[in-house]
């Protein structure tokens, strides 16, 4: 399957990629409404994160592994593995926030809502043509979509 | 290939997805003791809360055995295996014949002989039949005693508390929640439930159960010599390998189902998973049985696959559990309590009971081997990661580590480039 894959000699800090996907998932699709309205109202958050260490930086999101721990420690069935097109995939509405793929994930890729007792994690923009924003706005080319 | 499965829980379906990443038509069976399919089992104390409804217990969609090939024996119990002829048989009557056998029969409550347990109003807390019963209970009630702070025990008293029913907890060791938590942990979890109303009393356990003339509980004498009147008892004091079919055959079972680095028991073509397995512990190399839900996942998932032929080694697992009190959220993972005095190991612990957050980390040859999260627990994965990977952090690293919190460039440079960024294969490049 096609992942994304950060390569951090290119990615220069700029969080354009947060900006990419928080408006990606957002109700409006407009990022001045995104950040300043849905953030506070909805808790709508960013997938992605950038990583900051002394002089190097990179933009980390959900591997979607091939044997997530996520999937292994998810007690409800909101996570699992779509055989098709092998993403990780998230069920928001079987979710009871109980933590334990935030604790299982040693990647990092998994947050809680701000809100709600529900977890935010990278979809890959599954239903965005195009797909995923990070990838497309990346000024930089530090973020690549590909089979590896 | 005939695969059978005797158990229906999280294992099973680790199984499943095992088998079907490398055999897409093998014939699968699984033999399933409850009559529902397979069920997010800590779930039941969402259920018994009333924060869900029976609709959200199910594991996986409703096509999930049909899509794969399953065929569901519900409301079965296995009575027997036979390795030589490699057949089960069940309660039904039926025999059913194996190539490649899974036993993941978890874990049965352990009730231990106090005076009065046995008879009326004394309950267990592991099962969605428990779960019902006590909903049902739960307004015919007024008070319940749970023996066992653990967190079957506390996750029981939390959700009858819910449910309108004064509850108190007693728990034999200095703490609740001994196992997987510190004292201090223990304290921050304790007064949150102490707090709602629940009654928390450590150090004391039950001395007798005591019954009316009719037979119903009347009430449990503590070993204190105090008397908590109840009207049922939740006996949550944790939960011993169901391994009584792998031992009728004849298969090696020490405190669980002993099981090889691929997970097969001393019987060839029959393997064992979950809460009823004694399989390798990540960080002590040693046999031990833990049950907890991701380690049950994952054998059964190694299982799976190497029932399909992979011979592929079990990585062995890791102890953890994620878990909320009213709002607290918890992690432990790995070591976190050390045996008293050993110096290889260094503890580095943050308390701040204003907040009710606490962190400690414990290391051992300059690498970290466990940690509690309480309160602040988003950065949970990335310690875990430290773990699982067995990542060597001397100095500064192990400084940053402590004071700044966990970072994904403390990570040595092969495996942060393997993780994120591997070299395109040759064909994609």
């Amino acid at each position: 399957m096609k992942r994304v894959y950060p390569n951090k000699d290119f990615c220069i800090g700029c969080h354009i990629c947060e900006l990419a996907c928080l408006t990606a998932h957002s109700k409006s699709k407009d990022l001045i409404l995104a950040y300043t309205v849905e953030r506070g109202e909805s808790g709508l958050s960013s997938c992605k994160h950038v990583h900051e260490g002394g002089p190097t930086c990179v933009a980390l999101s959900c591997r979607h592994c091939d044997e997530p721990s996520c999937v292994a420690a998810c007690i409800s069935g909101a996570l699992q593995k779509d055989p098709e097109t092998g993403r990780t995939v998230y069920d928001r509405e079987k979710c009871v926030g109980c933590w334990s793929c935030l604790m299982a994930c040693p990647f990092g890729a998994i947050a809680r809502h701000p809100l709600e007792a529900k977890i935010v994690k990278c979809d890959l923009c599954h239903d965005r043509p195009g797909g995923p924003a990070c990838v497309a706005a990346c000024p930089n080319k530090a973020l690549k979509q590909e089979e590896r | 290939m005939n695969y059978v499965i005797i158990g229906n829980g999280v294992s099973s379906i680790g199984a499943i997805e095992g088998i079907r990443r490398h055999d897409k038509d093998g014939k699968i069976v699984v033999i399933g003791a409850e009559d529902t399919a397979a069920y997010g089992r800590p779930l039941i104390s969402y259920l018994l809360a009333g924060k869900i409804g029976p609709e959200r217990l199910a594991l996986r969609g409703e096509d999930y055995y049909a899509r794969n090939g399953v065929e569901l024996k519900l409301g079965t119990t296995a009575t027997g295996v036979d390795t030589a002829k490699k057949t089960v048989t069940t309660d039904k009557g039926e025999t059913v014949k194996y190539d490649r056998l899974l036993i993941a029969t978890g874990g049965i409550p352990f009730v231990p002989p106090i005076p009065g347990v046995q008879g009326e109003d004394i309950y267990s807390f592991t099962t969605l039949a428990h779960a019902n019963t006590l909903i049902e209970l739960s307004s015919k009630i007024k008070r319940a005693v749970v023996i066992g702070g653990g967190l079957i025990g506390l996750k029981a008293a939390e959700s009858l508390h819910d449910r309108g029913v004064s509850v108190t907890i007693v728990e034999l060791a200095p703490r609740i929640l001994s196992g997987g938590f510190d004292e201090k942990a223990g304290r921050l979890a304790a007064n949150r439930l102490k707090n709602v109303g629940i009654e928390v009393n450590c150090g004391v356990t039950a001395k007798e159960i005591q019954r009316g003339k009719d037979g119903h509980v009347k009430g449990v004498l503590l070993t204190d010599g105090r008397f908590l009147e109840c009207d049922v008892v939740v006996v949550a004091i944790g939960v011993v390998p169901h391994s009584a079919i792998a031992k009728e055959a004849g298969i090696k079972v020490e405190r669980g189902i002993m099981v090889d680095a691929k997970l097969m028991t001393s019987a060839k073509d029959v393997y064992a998973a979950g809460d009823v397995a004694q399989a390798m512990d990540q960080l002590t190399g040693e046999h031990r049985v833990v049950p907890i839900w991701p380690n049950a996942y994952n054998q059964g998932y190694a299982c799976g696959r190497n029932m399909a032929g992979a011979k592929q080694p079990y990585m062995g697992g890791l102890p953890m559990n994620s878990i909320s009190f009213y709002g607290l959220p918890t992690i432990s993972v790995g070591v976190v309590n050390p045996p008293d005095g050993d110096k290889n190991y260094e503890v580095h612990a943050l308390l701040d009971e204003e907040k009710e957050t606490y962190r400690k980390l414990v290391f051992r040859d300059e690498k970290l081997v466990g940690y509690v999260l309480v309160g602040d627990i988003d950065k949970g994965g990335m310690y875990t990661a430290f773990i699982k990977f067995e990542m060597p952090l001397a100095g500064e690293a192990k400084d940053k580590l402590i004071n700044a919190g966990p970072e994904v460039f403390l990570w040595p440079a092969e495996l942060f480039d393997e993780t994120w960024n591997p070299e395109p294969a040759k064909a994609a490049r």
